[in-house]
């Protein structure tokens, strides 16, 4: 059984619809990219996902339970991280309250103290400013530790949207590996990313998004091929 | 730089009235911590309301009101009168009955937060507002029914006992017990919202609320919680003013809660530090004001604290100790 499926969603702010009949399913274990430009709906689909939105029609189902309808902090204990766009870090708060913060629905202090370690392993530079206040992080360290907080509700599939936005190319790169070892440990990856050619790169598959409707999806490979995602996405 | 400028206006208006006599000018001053320690404790929760879904509550000087209310029956449940002496078993049930005003105070708050607030939280921000205006006056009107319109006697139950200073100043036992139980209630309150974890949680919805539910917290449980705490620190308010001033009434809230109100805004309201400090700045400035310290006397008293709030309003919104909100 798929780990997620989403099935035809419409999903509207208000009177504007920006999912149309969206679907797509992610298997235990994969990266899937989300790509498309600007308004196409690839945060609006992540925000479906983790319950910040709710569709008006159509199903999200993870493990075959329709999730679709539940409060956010109901997804985050059914197992989904999200890492919203615009990172979001408790800005007045510590980076290890962040990280305390992203283990609320855990109890077990001993695996939360280790689940640090790991994150803090991911990304020394966490470790060095645990004790700062995260408004005071540059952009890239507040990624990380948006991906990091995220991370800490040790969730079975994580939401990643456009974590590279902003970033000098050298933190990119580093981002773009921590999300290939965090897959490698186990954890299902959605990537959002308008950087396609890096998305596409790390991930297995991907769908293409047009103005709120999937118009492409196809393994990785198949996509960077396209003649259609190489003209709109890939400036090629 | 502005408060500077406030400070400094004071500082020259105060200096030669402290100097002339300053044994009266301590007696203010004493006065005017033990108004401001129940200001400090009212503002807390506006504070805390307005951090957490920028709502100004104003119902919440009602709130610390019912608090002083509900307290009378139970000091006559509890068989306390005036004129007993007053022994450790009398301290011993007024704590009690304290601690029972400040639980069922939060419950009512609670309460009000589900029926009134809760639906219109997507609502634009003048519903909430409305609603709260009217929520006050139905919490008014019913104490206006259960105790009518005039003052309420509420009993004598603190000794009168004054440590002397110095000259004619003295200290009374019930300064000190209104100081030290604000003393104590902001530093509980300061240990619970920085150390726990629904602390956390609080912090974290009132900072960004999509964030907080991304980390699984139930957003309805800490504004519930908000409301919960914000309602406790006021009804001890409510008990310490009626064994403070020994008289309450049913619309004692209104200017109460105006000028705590004042008090969080000139801390920099959401900042509960600065709401703690702009109280007894509140009840400092309108001490000085009733004491005729400040230019037009005591029929202005009000003015001073209102004027500070413009003030406030207009030079620096954020504050004393207001952070630099993003806005959203
Ligand atoms: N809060 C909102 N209110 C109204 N419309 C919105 C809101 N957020 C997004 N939209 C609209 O929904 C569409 C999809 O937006 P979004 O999911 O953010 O796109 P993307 O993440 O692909 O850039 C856009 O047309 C956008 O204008
Ligand atoms: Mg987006």
């Amino acid at each position: 059984m798929a780990l997620l499926e989403v099935e035809t969603v419409d999903t509207y702010y208000g009177r504007v619809q920006a999912l149309r009949g969206v679907s797509l399913t992610i298997d235990d274990g994969e990266i899937v990219t989300l790509i498309g430009s600007n308004g196409a709906g690839k945060t609006t689909t992540l925000r479906t996902i983790s319950g910040l939105a709710h569709p008006a029609r159509g199903h999200v189902r993870l493990r075959g339970l329709d999730i679709g309808g539940l409060a956010p902090d109901r997804v985050v204990m059914r197992g989904i991280g999200h890492a919203p766009e615009g990172r979001r870090v408790f800005a007045r708060m510590s980076v290890r309250d962040n990280l305390f913060l992203g283990a609320y629905v855990r109890k077990d202090a001993a695996g939360i103290r280790s689940d640090e370690e790991r994150v803090f392993g991911f990304f020394p530079r966490l470790r060095e400013r645990r004790n700062q206040i995260a408004g005071t992080l540059s952009g890239g360290e507040q990624q990380m530790l948006a991906i990091g907080r995220a991370l800490m509700s040790r969730p079975k599939l994580l939401l990643l949207d456009e974590p590279s936005l902003g970033l000098a190319p050298i933190l990119v790169d580093t981002i773009f590996q921590v999300i290939k070892e965090i897959n490698s440990q186990g954890t299902t990856i959605l990537l959002i990313e308008q950087n396609a050619a890096k998305a596409l790169q790390v991930a297995n598959r991907g769908y293409v998004l047009e103005t709120g409707r999937i118009v492409q999806e196809g393994s990785a490979k198949a996509l960077l091929e396209s003649p259609d995602v190489q003209r709109a996405y890939l400036g090629i | 730089m502005f408060l500077a400028a406030i400070f400094l206006i004071l500082a020259v208006v105060l200096t030669p009235k402290a100097a002339t006599n300053f044994p009266f000018f301590l007696q203010i001053v004493i006065y005017g911590i033990a108004d401001g320690a129940i200001f400090a404790l009212i503002a807390l929760g506006y504070t805390m309301v307005y951090g957490i879904i920028e709502l100004i509550n104003f119902a919440h000087g009602d709130i610390f009101t019912l608090g002083a209310f509900m307290s009378m029956p139970l000091i006559s449940a509890f068989g306390l009168s005036e004129g007993q002496s007053s022994g450790v078993v009398v301290w011993l049930l007024l704590l009690v009955i304290t601690v029972i005003v400040m639980v069922i105070n939060g419950g009512v708050n609670v309460l009000i937060e589900r029926v009134a607030y809760r639906p219109l939280r997507h609502a634009p921000r003048l519903a909430p507002l409305i609603t709260a205006v009217g929520v006050s006056f139905i919490l008014e009107g019913i104490m206006y029914v259960w105790r009518g319109a005039s003052n309420v006697h509420y009993p004598d139950l603190l000794p009168d006992t004054r440590i002397p200073l110095i000259g004619s100043a003295s200290l009374g036992v019930k300064d000190i017990i209104v100081i030290v139980t604000a003393i104590v209630l902001v530093v509980l309150l300061t240990i619970f919202i920085g150390g726990t974890r629904l602390g956390k949680a609080m912090r974290a919805t009132a900072q960004d609320r999509e964030a907080a539910q991304l980390m699984g917290i139930d957003i309805n449980r800490t504004i519930s919680a908000t409301f919960f705490i914000g309602a406790v620190l006021a009804g001890a308010g409510g008990v310490i003013f009626g064994l403070y001033f020994n008289s309450v009434r049913f619309d004692l809230g209104f200017e109460a809660g105006l000028f705590a109100f004042t008090a969080a805004v000139f801390g920099g309201i959401g900042n509960l530090q600065g709401a703690a400090l702009g109280g007894l700045f509140i009840g400092l400035v309108q001490a000085f004001a009733t004491a005729n310290f400040l230019p037009g006397g005591a029929a202005v008293s009000d003015i001073w604290v209102f004027m500070i709030l413009i003030i406030v309003l207009v030079f620096r919104p954020t504050g004393l100790l207001g952070m630099q909100v993003p806005e959203k």
